[in-house]
């Protein structure tokens, strides 16, 4: 039987929660690892490339052929985060594992710092310069677009669903997954991190009590599992065949006019630009209308 | 809160007869496992309660972990090679006396009888919050108890801390690390490890002070023919002189020509969750004569970085000056 909590007694003979149970990690391995293996020949069994192959899209007229995607700072926030997410969570569970690594955990509260430095660069950077809401807005085409989506993968009968602005679906639930787990990872993991030896904090351990900390660790415990899984799912998707395009698009900045074609409504994701010969990158930051408006 | 009791919980009682076999046993019940050497350690836990295993595997009947044999210009020293059988014997005190008098230093006469070498460096912390049952991180929990502002932390660590604050309280230890010596274990795979590396602080895993995890079993301690005759120096500073653990001991081993220190390895305990060598003041005092102004830049330089706990800033001076002393016994 997996359990999800430890807890102990504390010197008073009272039972306090100290943290998640390590069950969990193996949990959270297992569950990810039988997800990839189940999507993938899910995936084979329904055809859904040969699908995708069948239905060219035309290609709107105006259209340079490289439309910006991402730019060169959000390239390197993503990236960023992604480094120290993934250091993150190297130093938190390979310790769990039983294998001996000295010094994790200055790397993981390092990578904590370099991660809510991200973070707030990514905040900041999301409401000044970015599309913002087409991102962050929840309202009734995102719940219809969700429906659609939901419909079209558990039905293969299913129509498929509309054509998205410049963040499908699936991207802003994963977004939106993201920034409630890893939010919870760093406000508890900065409250851990004033019970360690760090420039920025005296230590103290006695900052709350027994079972306020063990809410804490808690917490950041179930934030870290649930990484585990968002972040195998992010990676699995990156790297598949189909998915490799908008992959390539974190790297170089672009996509190409088909895929844009293929994939986004021009008039959720309105895309302006010279056409260049030799297909000069275009400029997309013209905002798309907000879906939700 | 731990409770005296009478009766020791009951467990299963193994007692194998060849290193094969305990092995085997232990990997069969992992965590649930305990090695009972000489037995000093062991039954303060089992009779507290606070740790129950549910077999302990007595590694007494095995006799190739039992005595002190020459190997390779060196020694080989069985983990269940009393203390006394350390001190007493004849190359250990003529060649390597450093490790004869760290021996010499651990608790009574009655308790050197009993306690083995493998368990001498073996033995767990003896930070009292830890061993009072109280869920420190070093038991599993998340809080260290002694680096309370209130705590009773005189004998705590002043370095090498990362959430616990509990010292290694090992005589032998440093001894072994000024000796160079290797340790073998056998989890089934034989490996040797040097002396420093055999033990790990919290920064590593908190709830273990060495490599030893379920499953391993420490079967040697090859001490080799590097650090033989060389002029050695050990001091232990303790509460009572008759018998206690450490406040702060040293163990150093130069290897002189002439008056001039040609090499030197220095290890110090009782002020790190492990025992600290001192390499920075190795390689300090090297090519020295160990003068007075070397001997201060030593004792300074051993101290960097240290920081006291609310009870125990005067292990500072004592380390630098036990530092200071062991240089100054070859100027």
């Amino acid at each position: 039987m997996i359990e999800l909590f430890r807890r102990t007694q504390n010197p008073w003979g009272q039972d306090v929660l100290i943290g998640v149970s390590w069950d969990l990690m193996w949990t959270a391995i297992v569950l990810a690892a039988v997800f990839l293996v189940g999507h993938a020949v899910w995936y084979r069994w329904r055809k859904f490339s040969e699908h995708a192959a069948a239905t060219p899209a035309a290609v709107p007229a105006g259209v340079p052929e490289r439309i910006q995607r991402h730019s060169l700072a959000a390239r390197l926030f993503h990236w960023t985060m992604s480094a120290s997410m993934l250091a993150l969570l190297f130093s938190a569970f390979v310790p769990i594992m039983d294998l001996d690594f000295a010094g994790w955990l200055t790397i993981h509260w390092i990578a904590g710092v370099v991660l809510i430095a991200t973070i707030v660069y990514h905040i900041i950077h999301a409401i000044g310069w970015m599309d913002f809401w087409s991102m962050m807005s929840v309202g009734p085409k995102f719940f219809k677009e969700g429906f659609q989506t939901v419909r079209h993968v558990l039905s293969s009968k299913a129509p498929e669903p509309e054509k998205a602005g410049k963040y499908p679906f699936d991207h802003r639930m994963y977004h939106h997954a993201i920034v409630v787990v890893s939010l919870s990872a760093v406000v508890t993991g900065v409250l851990m991190m004033m019970r360690v030896d760090t420039p920025f904090f005296t230590r103290n351990t006695y900052l709350l009590s027994d079972s306020m900390t063990g809410l804490v660790f808690a917490i950041h415990g179930f934030a870290g599992v649930s990484l585990i899984l968002l972040i195998a799912s992010h990676i699995y998707f990156a790297l598949r065949p189909e998915k490799r395009w908008i992959t390539w698009s974190m790297v170089r900045g672009w996509i190409d006019r088909e895929h844009y074609a293929e994939h986004f409504d021009p008039a959720k994701w309105v895309v302006t630009g010279d056409r260049e010969a030799g297909g000069a990158l275009a400029d997309s930051s013209v905002s798309a209308p907000l879906e939700d408006e | 809160m731990a409770t005296i009791k009478d009766m020791i919980p009951p467990f299963d009682l193994v007692q194998p007869t060849s290193v094969d076999d305990a092995v085997a046993l232990l990997r069969e019940h992992g965590a649930n496992a305990w090695v009972l050497a000489g037995g000093l350690d062991t039954f303060d836990w089992l009779k507290d309660r606070i740790k129950r295993p549910g077999v302990v595997v007595d590694i007494g009947g095995i006799q190739e972990l039992h005595g002190i044999r020459d190997a390779q210009g060196g020694l080989e020293i069985g983990a269940m090679a009393t203390l006394t059988e350390v001190i007493n014997h004849q190359r250990v005190r003529s060649e390597y006396s450093l490790l004869a008098n760290a021996a010499d230093h651990v608790a009574t006469p009655q308790i050197r009888n009993q306690g083995t070498l493998g368990g001498n460096v073996s033995q767990d912390t003896r930070c009292w919050y830890y061993r009072s049952g109280w869920p420190c991180y070093r038991a599993g929990g998340n809080t260290c108890y002694a680096s309370a502002p209130v705590a009773m932390n005189r004998e705590h660590a002043i370095m090498g801390t990362s959430r616990c604050v509990a010292v290694n309280p090992s005589d032998t230890a440093p001894a072994l690390i000024a000796l160079d010596a290797k340790m073998v274990v056998q989890s089934p795979r034989r490996r040797t490890v040097d002396a420093e590396d055999y033990f790990i602080g919290p920064t590593t895993d908190i709830t273990r002070m060495t490599i030893l995890k379920p499953g391993d079993l420490l079967t040697q301690i090859h001490i080799p023919a590097t650090w033989a005759n060389s002029s050695f120096y050990y001091e232990k500073v303790r509460d009572r002189g008759s018998w206690d653990f450490q406040l702060v001991s040293v163990a150093a081993a130069f290897r002189m020509s002439g008056s001039t220190i040609e090499e030197a390895r220095i290890a110090v305990n009782g002020v790190a969750p492990y025992p600290v060598r001192l390499e920075g003041v190795e390689r300090l005092v090297r090519g020295t004569n160990g003068d007075e102004a070397t001997q201060v830049a030593a004792g300074d330089l051993a101290i960097a970085g240290a920081r006291a706990l609310a009870r125990n800033d005067f292990k500072i001076p004592m380390m630098r000056n036990l530092v200071r002393r062991a240089v100054r016994s070859v100027a």
